[in-house]
Parts: C-alpha cells; sequence; structure tokens
C-alpha cells in the first residue's frame, strides 16, 4: 500500500486536544470531528488539507486524553499517515485498532519540511521525501500488530475469537 | 528473571508463571469502563464484531460524567444512546446522575476496583486504581467495545520505572505536589509505555486520597500504568469499600527497573505546573505576580475529601478575591453529602465560591466554567494544554486545592503559608 501527499510539520507533545479540543467531544460523527482537527495548534489544517496528506511531528505525539475522536478525526480529514519521533502509548493503540497507519522514524520526523511531497509504502516500511530527494527505513510493525490490521483492524480480530468461542 | 508488581498482576491474569517486558499477551479483565464521550463510540464497534451480550454484567461499569448534568442536545443524545444499552444489557454498575460521581473517583468509593485487578477503561485516568494496587490503564473506545465483548484483551507487558519515597511531606505539601515534581523532573513523555511503581518507606505517609492523586497523574508522564504497594492503609480502605475478593502482589527483589528513583518527600515544595505542560513546574515560592481569573477546584486528581477539607482549611472564614471565580466540585455524590454534613460546604458558600454538583465539566473546557481569551485559571485537575480549559489562547496552572484555594482569595497564584 502506498501513500503519496504533503507534510504538515508540528513539533513535540502534539497532545489530543490539539488534535480534536474536548469541547467538541459532545458530538462522536467522524465528519463533524475531522471539520475541527488540528484547530487550536493550525487553524488553516482543514482548509489545506487533502486527501493523502501526511502529518510529521516530533516525540509523544497524542500525548493526553485516551479519545479515539483524535486518530479518527485525522483519518476522516483525508491524513493518510502520520509520522512522528515517538506516540504516546494510547494513542498508537488507538490508530492502530482504527486503521491509520503510524510509522515511528526520527530522521524523517527531524528533516521533514512543511509542504514537501512525500511517499510512504507501508509494506516496504520506507517514507520518500521526493522534494528533498531523500528516502528513509523505518521498522515494520511487529507481527502480533500485522495480524490486526489484516484482520481489518481490532474488531475483525475479535469478530474471529467470538465466532471461534460459538 | 525478577517481575515487578505490574507484570506478576499481568503474568496472572495471562494464566503465566512468567511474563517479561516487551511480550505481548492476552490477559483476563476483571472490569471494563466506559464514560459518555467514549462510549457511544463503542457501541456500534461492539455491534460491529457480532456481539450481543457483554462478558459479564457486573464487570462493566458506564458512568455518565463528562457532559452531565446533559450540556446540551448532543450530549443528552449521547447520555441517552448509553442508558438504553445499560439498560438492554441489565449492567448492574450503570450510574445515573444523582448517584454518580466522577468515574475515578466513583469506582473505587463504590468498592468495585480491589487490589490485583486487571482494568480497562475508555479514559486515560483509569490509571487512578493503581492507588489500590491494581493494574488499570485506558485505552480507545474499540479497545473498550472488545473488552466487553470478550473479557479480555491484549497487553505489551510494561518495563517500570521504581520511585522509592522516604520521608514526609512538609506542612501543607500534598500527593498533588509529589506527583507534579515528579513529572517536572522525568518530563511528558518521562515514563512513556511504562509503568511507574512506587515504594519505599514513604508510601506509609501517603494518605489513600494522596496515592489517588498521584496515581491519576502517571499518564501524565506518558505511562501505562501507576502503582502502589498494597499496605495497612490500603486493606483498610478495601475493607470499607468492597466485598469483592482480592490479591495482595508484590514486586519480586529482584525485579528488573529501568529506572529507580530516589525521592525524599520532605524536600518536595508546592507545586504549580505553568502552561501548556504539566511538565513546567515550579515551586510555589519562585513563580512571581501571576494575576488569576478563575480557580476550579475538583477532579478525579483532587475531588476527594482530604481534597475539599484543605481547601476548607484555606477558605474558612476568608472571601474570594473581587471579579475572581472560583468553582469546587467534589468527585462524587457521597463526598458531596459528606461536605455538606462536615460544614464544608457552608464554608465554600459563604466564602463566594461555586460548590458544583459532580462533574467533569470545567476540567475538560465543558461547560460549568469555560475560560475566555487571554483568561487564567489556577487549577487542581491534571491537564494545562492548549485550550484544555477553554479558548486556545487561555492558561491553566495546574497545583495543589491549597495553593489553588489560596490563589482564590488573594487573587494571584499564591501559597496558603502567607494568608
Ligand atoms: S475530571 Fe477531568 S481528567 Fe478526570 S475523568 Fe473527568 S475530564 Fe477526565
Amino acid at each position: 500500500m502506498i501513500a503519496q501527499g504533503k507534510a504538515f510539520v508540528y513539533g513535540n507533545n502534539v497532545d489530543t486536544d490539539v488534535i480534536i479540543p474536548a469541547r467538541y467531544l459532545n458530538n462522536s460523527d467522524p465528519a463533524a470531528l475531522a471539520s475541527h482537527c488540528m484547530e487550536d495548534i493550525d487553524a488553516a489544517f482543514v482548509t489545506e488539507v487533502a486527501q493523502g496528506d501526511v502529518i510529521v511531528a516530533g516525540k509523544n505525539f497524542g500525548c493526553g486524553s485516551s479519545r479515539e475522536h483524535a486518530p479518527l478525526a485525522i483519518k476522516v480529514a483525508g491524513v493518510s499517515c502520520v509520522i512522528a519521533e515517538t506516540f504516546a502509548r494510547i494513542f498508537y493503540r488507538n490508530a492502530i485498532n482504527i486503521g491509520l497507519p503510524i510509522l515511528e522514524c526520527g530522521e524523517a520526523a527531524r528533516e521533514i519540511k512543511k509542504g514537501d511531497q512525500l511517499e510512504v509504502d507501508f509494506t516496504a516500511g520506507t517514507i520518500t521525501n521526493k522534494t528533498q530527494g531523500k528516502t528513509y527505513e523505518t521498522q515494520p510493525f511487529p507481527t502480533f500488530i500485522q495480524a490486526i490490521i489484516e484482520a481489518d483492524g481490532l474488531v475483525g480480530w475479535a469478530k474471529k475469537e467470538l465466532e471461534g468461542k460459538a | 528473571m525478577g517481575m515487578t508488581m505490574t507484570q506478576k498482576i499481568l503474568a496472572d491474569h495471562a494464566g503465566r508463571e512468567q511474563v517479561t517486558a516487551g511480550e505481548l499477551i492476552e490477559a483476563q479483565l476483571d472490569l471494563v469502563l466506559g464514560n459518555d464521550v467514549t462510549t457511544p463510540v463503542a457501541l456500534p464497534e461492539f455491534k460491529r464484531i457480532g456481539a450481543t451480550e457483554v462478558f459479564d454484567k457486573e464487570k462493566v461499569v458506564i458512568v455518565p460524567d463528562h457532559f452531565t448534568p446533559n450540556k446540551d442536545i448532543h450530549s443528552a443524545e449521547h447520555c441517552k444512546q448509553i442508558r438504553e444499552f445499560a439498560v438492554e444489557q441489565d449492567l448492574e454498575n450503570y450510574f445515573e446522575v444523582g448517584e454518580m460521581g466522577i468515574e475515578h473517583a466513583l469506582l473505587p468509593e463504590k468498592g468495585l476496583v480491589v487490589p490485583g485487578d486487571v482494568i480497562i477503561g475508555a479514559d486515560s485516568h483509569t490509571c487512578t486504581y493503581g492507588a489500590l494496587g491494581a493494574f488499570s490503564t485506558g485505552i480507545g473506545s474499540t479497545d473498550m467495545a472488545v473488552g466487553m465483548a470478550l473479557g479480555k484483551t491484549w497487553f505489551k507487558v510494561p518495563e517500570a520505572q521504581q520511585f522509592k519515597l522516604t520521608g514526609k511531606m512538609k506542612p501543607w505539601v500534598t500527593g498533588k505536589d509529589v506527583i507534579l515534581h515528579i513529572i517536572g523532573k522525568i518530563g511528558v513523555d518521562g515514563a512513556r509505555y511504562q509503568s511507574m511503581e512506587f515504594s519505599g518507606d514513604g508510601v506509609a505517609n501517603l494518605t489513600m486520597d494522596d496515592r489517588f492523586t498521584m496515581a491519576n497523574m502517571a499518564i501524565e508522564a506518558g505511562a501505562k500504568n501507576g502503582i502502589f504497594p498494597v499496605d495497612d492503609k490500603t486493606l483498610t480502605y478495601v475493607k470499607d469499600h468492597s466485598t469483592k475478593n482480592y490479591k495482595v502482589y508484590e514486586a519480586d527483589e529482584d525485579a528488573v527497573y529501568e529506572k529507580v528513583h530516589e525521592i525524599d518527600l520532605s524536600t518536595i515544595p508546592l507545586t504549580v505546573a505553568f502552561p501548556h505542560l504539566p511538565e513546567n513546574t515550579r515551586p510555589v515560592s519562585e513563580v512571581g505576580d501571576i494575576k488569576v481569573d478563575q480557580v476550579v477546584i475538583g477532579s478525579c486528581t483532587n475531588g476527594r475529601m482530604d481534597d475539599l477539607r484543605m481547601t476548607a482549611k484555606v477558605l474558612k472564614g476568608k472571601k474570594v478575591a473581587k471579579h475572581l471565580r472560583c468553582i469546587i466540585f467534589p468527585g462524587t455524590q457521597k463526598i458531596y453529602l459528606e461536605a455538606v454534613r462536615e460544614g464544608l460546604a457552608e464554608i465554600f458558600v459563604e466564602a463566594g465560591a461555586v460548590f458544583s454538583t459532580p462533574t467533569c465539566g470545567p476540567c475538560l473546557g465543558g461547560h460549568m466554567g469555560i475560560l475566555a481569551k487571554g483568561e487564567r485559571a489556577v487549577s487542581t485537575t491534571n491537564r494545562n494544554f492548549v485550550g484544555r480549559m477553554g479558548h486556545p489562547e487561555s492558561e491553566v496552572y495546574l497545583a495543589s486545592p491549597a495553593v489553588a484555594a489560596a490563589s482564590a482569595i488573594t487573587g494571584k497564584i499564591s501559597s496558603p503559608e502567607h494568608l
């Protein structure tokens, strides 16, 4: 699977309150959530983002609350994947569970500039910066997590488990 | 190889003798929790799995606390959905407004959490129950749905950092100052993916409420869980609140820790975290002149009896500064009632503070005390991210109830020592 798009670049500790502010959590409609994505850190994001674009950030991306609304808002806004130096634990888990690809790659996270054209190959685990002419290798997912992704997220995995029980 | 306290609890719930850090395991769950923000997202997933019944109707807990009493039509719809689910599934532990509380204050009080439990909650502060020697951690809505359907989930076994506490805190200093101090030292990702295991003689000098506050904020250091050893205070608490069976786990003598921190509680000052991260801490003596528009005292971090008593001690016979709003919200209905009976409610109201029903309201910028552009709050809650309590250009300073109450009187960030 290959994704292509331009980069939106943010710093360290981007928290779930700026990804999707709590004042919008009285609504769980994904499209409504997506329309406020990144609002408190980058008000222009929702108007500039196009299908396939990539969020690039520093350390501890997605820290804070357990709201699945955060990866969901990002995914529904059209973002194809998030690249960061590191991810906060619950965000990492939620992203996998809902099928938003996320990649940890410190070098890429530090070097990619806003607006750079990126191509991300999830199967090969490579990130290509077409603007800067550079390619980065990332860690593939652990096998168990691959199984969840292959089962179309955690729900698919659980479905199989439940059928196994019956 | 020795295991940490967390690893031992997880091993037992995975039916294993031994687990090691980094390993992926499947563990049985003793409790699955959700609230009015996360449960509505979990319900369609629960259906998609093909589940028709929760794995155990006594072990699924749903607490509408974030936007309740219903803030608006959207929140009313959410609450309606989860109420209907609770009725359909015949859930014993669904707590309606009137008997509810902020989930992490409520569950221990209702005796739903005991030492040795494994608990997941679709709320990041689920880590609070580590105060009782349980393994508890925050997860998302899809995880909640799967947990409700199967009664088990997957975990990556965490490494741990040990926090060896010695000594006794100075007057006015509480668990809130200790945990803010620790987060200031290690940073908001200082314990990312790891357990924070507290130990040492100093633990005995912490009240249960101190421990709840500290475990509550483990997530603010990025931790998977925070956990305390079980001692006499824990067991007294458990006997007073629960009839559930429990099991006491202890870390092995030769448990491996990624880091060990020695912390002398007597050296910890009253501590304030500046915007916009809980790690931006300073001793209250070094904050300078910071004018405050609103003071918020309560939440799952500091809405318990210790906190309200401390607040009353500071506010008694005094008045909240002119043009400042002081909002006090207790953790649960039981705490609310106790505060009334002990005369604390009277002290609050006479001082000119608002004494609210339990709700998450102002803590997450939901309702009941939102900040305008450029406004500043001192809050006993746990997060001071950009926009957390209102306008993206407002500011939140995190502190203990004593510092927050003192600041409400003077109108600027203040120490209770100098009133
Ligand atoms: S009081 Fe605040 S931190 Fe605690 S559960 Fe409610 S919103 Fe979350």
